[in-house]
């Protein structure tokens, strides 16, 4: 255990913790969105699919990064307004819809990977890049302030999105359309157009969490996100809907992942315990879902499409 | 209520038949039905991942491609949920196919069901020892702690620090023969410590990166791993520089520069020997194992890579010696 609690491990744990946390953090925080305007987006796994497959065929095929970036983002937007004009437009039931978006996600997602790609092709990585002077802190500098460009955007997202909801017209009207759509309706506020373009942001950022794990990666394979879409949907409500909760959530299942790939790199977590050790987020993040479940309500019209009366 | 009921069946049904487009294109080939062409024999296979995977799936597409007879192949993969294979099995018994190749340990219970539904079918599965007594099975495994020996003691050779690293995926199958192969080679040649990461996910390409991430910090300068995640693990040593082994195929191509040697398997071989056997009447009831010896496994040195003075020597060396039986991997 000894080893584990040295400078430059500790300092390689909280980097890869960071690195983890940034794709859900980014997934969170635009789900975070959408379900506090009302509408649960279950195919976020799906979108992140598709995007970061773009993204990955892309930078394959012009070795333009932020280029890769941007297009991983419109694909996002475009699944946005498939999902909106699904469940906005056509009143469809949201669980549901999200899920034949994630299947759809999955299979177009391999499909053109398979006939566009074929076998596995190493592409660049994002670089990361210093952040003067904080970058010079010893140990906490090279932990926090050399990552790269999509990392940093993830958190400087979480007080924006805060911002947004708490201090904004628009951020008011997404939460008053996401409690009591009725009543918004009659002070005049565009429950359709609100919830429309919450779900748009909500994509779009879905979009950039699937380019941030691909272009973290340098490699595309079928499958990818290997469901972390849906753990970032769990995010929100560990972060009871809140961004600085979910960033909390996100970061918190980075670390347990990093610590329990350092144990088992260290040998503290034998062979012989792996699978259980392999739990342990899982785990976690139940038992912190057990107990907040008391604590707090989610937005009141969530999952309920409008109709107006 | 009802109407929006039919409207988001709708909207399903719509998109999963766009899903279920993606599925069939990618990942089936197969011929609507009838015998092969001009007498082709027709070979079906189902492999849990993509067949292109640069691993366990891939190594057996090579293999039937490897066929020195005419072959008609079909192929699903992408099969990580068992029933869905079961599914896939079943269809190409039914089908007409003369050999289902079922290409993972996880598959042998839907054999037990489906196997004897179509005794004049020859199915193949492995990895396995056994063919779990049925007359119309075929198994096979490789002895991949062979070559995770001989890959073990090169890395040996190469290690500075005497730290070596290893992400595997599951503590299963072949997966575990291979890396205590590595181990027991890289410690007979020198190393002082051999670190293993099982991940718990054959798919999980960020959990291997980041394993691998874990092992650099801890020393390691020397990386291996096996099944089809890997790729993520071989990103982060193309990145640190450091040299990477691989195994199932040939996986250079992720780091031309760095990966010094793979153990590929060549599945052709017993393959082969099945064959001969179906065509004189036995369709099934043993055991094959592709091993140095047989040529079922061979180590595939990336020549671009430069190994110090001596190593590539006493590897063959080593190999042979694993052939004729003089050195004994302890697997």
């Amino acid at each position: 255990m000894g080893d584990f609690f040295t400078l430059s491990v500790l300092v390689a744990t909280a980097a890869s913790a960071i690195r983890l946390a940034t794709p859900y953090l980014l997934a969170s925080l635009g789900e975070t969105i959408g379900q506090r305007s009302g509408v649960l987006n279950l195919g976020v796994d799906g979108v992140m699919l598709l995007s970061a497959f773009f993204s990955y065929w892309t930078v394959l095929g012009t070795g333009n990064l932020w280029l890769a970036v941007l297009v991983g983002l419109v694909v996002g937007l475009a699944m946005g307004v498939l999902y909106g004009v699904i469940t906005v437009r056509l009143s469809a039931t949201q669980g549901i819809s999200g899920i034949g978006i994630f299947i759809f996600g999955l299979g177009l997602s391999d499909l053109l990977f398979r006939q566009l790609v074929g076998t596995p092709k190493p592409v660049r990585r994002l670089p990361n890049v210093d952040v003067p002077i904080l970058s010079d802190i010893p140990h906490l500098g090279e932990a926090l302030f050399q990552r790269n460009l999509l990392t940093y955007l993830a958190f400087l997202l979480v007080p924006a999105t805060a911002l947004l909801l708490s201090r904004t017209t628009f951020g008011l009207n997404i939460r008053s359309v996401g409690e009591n759509p009725q009543a918004a309706d009659s002070l005049g506020v565009s429950v359709e157009r609100t919830r429309f373009v919450a779900i748009l942001i909500g994509n779009a950022m879905a979009g950039l969490a699937g380019a941030a794990l691909v272009l973290q990666l340098g490699i595309f394979q079928p499958n990818l996100t290997q469901g972390l879409g849906f753990i970032a949907v769990a995010l929100v409500y560990f972060g009871a809907w809140r961004p600085v909760g979910v960033m909390g959530g996100a970061l918190l299942y980075g670390l347990v992942n990093a610590t329990v790939l350092q144990w088992k790199a260290l040998g503290i977590i034998p062979v012989s315990g792996s699978d259980l050790a392999n739990m342990a987020p899982a785990v976690l993040t139940i038992l912190a879902l057990i107990v907040l479940a008391r604590r707090v309500h989610a937005p009141a019209a969530l999952t309920k499409p409008f109709t107006r009366h | 209520m009802k109407k929006q009921w039919r409207l988001s069946s709708s909207v399903l049904v719509l998109l999963g038949a766009l899903a279920l487009v993606g599925a069939a294109c990618g990942g089936d080939d197969a011929p609507a039905s009838g015998s092969g062409e001009g007498g082709a024999l027709r070979v079906a296979i189902v492999a849990p991942s993509a067949s292109d995977d640069l691993a366990f799936s891939q190594s057996m597409v090579d293999s039937v491609n490897a066929l020195e007879r005419a072959v008609e192949l079909s192929v699903t993969d992408g099969t990580f949920i068992v029933e869905d294979a079961a599914a896939a099995i079943r269809g190409y018994a039914e089908d007409g196919n003369d050999v289902v190749i079922a290409h993972g340990t996880q598959f042998g219970g839907s054999l037990v069901e489906i196997a004897p539904d179509f005794p004049d079918v020859t199915f193949v599965w492995g990895t396995a020892s056994d063919t779990q007594g049925l007359d119309n099975v075929f198994a096979y495994a490789p002895a991949a702690g062979e070559g995770g020996y001989v890959n073990g003691s090169i890395a040996a050779s190469l290690t500075e620090s005497g730290v070596i690293g290893v992400v595997g995926p599951i503590e299963a199958g072949d997966a575990v023969a291979y890396i205590n192969g590595f181990e027991a080679g890289a410690l007979a040649g020198g190393a002082s410590e051999v670190n293993i990461t099982y991940t718990g996910s054959f798919g999980d390409v960020a959990l291997a990166a980041e394993a691998a991430e874990a092992h650099l910090a801890n020393k390691v300068d020397v990386l291996t791993g096996t099944a089809q995640m890997v790729v993520g693990a071989v990103g982060v040593a193309a990145d640190a520089g450091v040299p990477w082994f691989g195994t199932q195929a040939n996986q250079t191509s992720l780091a031309p520069d760095l990966v010094v040697a793979s153990q590929v398997y060549h599945w052709e071989v017993v393959l082969e020997e099945m064959l001969a056997l179906r065509d004189s009447g036995v369709i099934g009831g043993q055991a094959f194992e592709i091993n140095l010896a047989n040529g079922g496994l061979v180590i595939e040195f990336n020549d671009a890579f430069e190994l110090p003075a001596g190593v590539r020597d006493a590897a063959d060396a080593m190999i042979e010696g694993i052939t004729n039986g003089t050195v004994n991997t302890g697997s």
